[in-house]
């Protein structure tokens, strides 16, 4: 089965010389939620746009579900929605002819019943006839998303999906992605929120400068890269680590007044090194155990020269 | 070729058009018969005839192609800005559209809304001066011709532009001037000899001088000549706008 994006040496130079994809080569696979995480100018906005018809690559080859753009742009494009970064307003359209609009653009015969179900689900059948001007800016992101599904794409891509976004629409976006993938959808999305892509999203790619700097499934990005560590607050500073803990992966911080101990991610040591410390008489008043999280990952990984 | 996606971008602009319907229809009919009863019915009784229609009845031609011509450009070259301004071309770009079915969509719903100004004006003038139309398929024929080819420049014009005041330079300085000296207003025999000969450049003559004959059967050129000089004019503009979608041109980064 062909994969649901394919991209081969993607590149694109812009007219005024600025290189924004040096060369991407990417696999998506049909229905998995796929993360593209990068500082802001890494190239995330300009690789969707390239696969969604927005930007002119310059250079390499984007598949679609098999079809090959710009070659077969029809089967291609058929298949994916997009959900832009910017907000676009549709002045004085009714929330419900904007969507039926996107519809008709895509080649799709009318769906009363569809079209229905889809802003009910993203709490927009109320306002059905307001213009979208007259919106808040949360509900303009609904209807901008209401818009992308209207011609049931197999393929969705969020650029930024939960920039400026409140809590609420924030969470409500993560419980629509997963309906969206339970029925099958393959989600795309860049953020760089990493609290997204680490509570959301199946694979995790980092792009950085227009490079691809990795790609992993997110679960184990974060056992490899992921570290858990035990930080103890003593009763009494030590001046030095005594002899009989020098077996641990442990450091003293804090003018002797903190021990950190690196943890692997399965907690062995961790009963033992407790035991260690009674046996040597060192008392704590507090502890707690802190684990990387994405974002640490991300840093680091950034922060290393590609 | 599909319907619907044709369908979707024609009924957003007819929308569009139906919620300004004063500044698209009413105000260039309310213009028209302004000047019907100014040049028509105030002083057009004092001026001679030419040839042997009624001043007021002459003009009819002219000032409907004037109409016409600026509201086509106008139209299309919103129509089409509008969204390359909001940003909402990005739905149109991503999409599985050919170029001829963003073109049938905009200009379409653009040649539409100028043949019913058409309409409109010539209805208007009809209360104002009597006329009769010689030869009504030609000046139906003449009419749509000029408002699809006009409609294309004004697509080519909102393909274009970067800015709002950009917009209505072409209608307000180009087509309005070029129709005023086209001889909506006048027989270029009435001319001296050099503005005769200058007035020959202007392409706008042409347009009138067919359309007038579809009225009133009397033309300075040939019509026939006058009709392949638009059909060639639409095919630049169709050339033009088949090499803007090529390149991506003010469309794609």
């Amino acid at each position: 089965m062909s994969n649901a994006i394919s991209l081969r040496g993607l590149e694109k130079t812009y007219a005024n010389g600025h290189q924004a994809l040096r060369g991407i080569d990417l696999d998506i696979k049909h229905g998995e939620i796929f993360a593209l995480l990068g500082p802001n100018g890494a190239g995330k906005s300009t690789l969707i746009g390239a696969v969604c018809g927005l930007v002119k690559a310059t250079g390499g080859s984007i598949h679609i579900d098999g079809h090959e753009l710009p070659r077969q742009y029809r089967e291609a494009r058929a298949k994916v929605g997009l959900v832009p970064q910017e907000m676009v307003n549709e002045g004085f359209e009714s929330v419900l002819s904007s969507v039926r609009f996107s519809r008709g653009l895509f080649g799709k015969p009318p769906a009363p019943k569809l079209l229905e179900q889809i802003l009910r689900d993203l709490s927009l059948w109320n306002k059905r006839d307001d213009a979208t001007m007259t919106l808040s800016g949360g509900m303009r992101r609904r209807v901008m998303i209401a818009k992308a599904l209207a011609h049931e794409p197999q393929v969705l891509f969020l650029d930024e999906p939960t920039a400026g976004v409140d809590v609420e629409l924030r969470r409500d976006m993560w419980a629509m992605v997963r309906r969206l993938r339970d029925r099958g959808v393959t989600i795309v999305l860049t953020t760089h929120y990493l609290e997204e892509a680490e509570e959301m999203a199946d694979r995790v790619g980092v792009i950085s400068d227009g490079r691809l700097l990795l790609v992993e499934n997110k679960t184990d990005l974060m056992a490899r890269l992921g570290r858990r560590q035990l930080r103890l607050q003593l009763q009494q500073p030590l001046t030095q680590l005594p002899a009989d803990l020098a077996g641990f992966p442990v450091e003293l911080v804090d003018q002797g007044r903190e021990l950190v101990l690196d943890v692997a991610r399965d907690n062995q040591g961790i009963a033992d090194f407790l035991r260690r410390l009674a046996a040597n008489d060192i008392d704590f008043k507090d502890l707690h155990t802190s684990e990387s999280s994405l974002e640490d990952i991300f840093v680091e990984l950034l922060r290393k020269p590609a | 070729m599909n319907f619907y996606s044709i369908h979707a971008i024609f009924r957003f602009e007819m929308a569009r058009s139906v919620r300004t319907l004063m500044q698209s229809l009413a105000a260039p009919v309310l213009a028209t018969a302004l000047y019907f009863v100014v040049f028509g019915s105030a002083i057009g009784s004092r001026m001679a005839e030419i040839g042997s229609i009624p001043y007021g009845s002459f003009i009819v031609p002219g000032l409907t192609l004037l109409a016409v011509l600026t509201q086509s450009v106008s139209n299309a070259a919103f129509g089409i800005y509008m969204p390359r301004y909001s940003g909402a071309i990005y739905e149109i770009l991503s999409a599985p559209l050919s170029p001829t079915e963003i073109v049938f969509g905009y200009v379409g719903a653009a040649v539409v809304k100028s043949m019913v100004l058409a309409a409109a004006i010539l209805i208007t003038a009809r209360v104002f001066v009597p006329y009769e139309v010689a030869h009504p398929f030609w000046a139906f024929f003449i009419l749509l011709l000029c408002a699809v080819s006009f409609s294309m420049l004004g697509f080519i014009v909102g393909l274009c532009v970067d800015g709002w005041d950009k917009l209505e330079v072409v209608p307000s300085l180009v087509i309005t001037p070029l129709t005023f000296l086209g001889g909506s207003f006048y027989s270029l025999n009435m001319l001296p000899p050099t503005w005769q000969t200058i007035s020959l450049f202007n392409p706008v003559v042409y347009l009138v001088d067919a359309f007038r004959w579809a009225f009133f059967d009397v033309t300075e050129f040939n019509p026939m000549v006058d009709v392949a000089f638009l059909l060639g004019f639409l095919l630049v503009c169709i050339v033009i706008v088949g090499q803007i979608f090529r390149t991506g041109y003010r469309l794609q980064h």
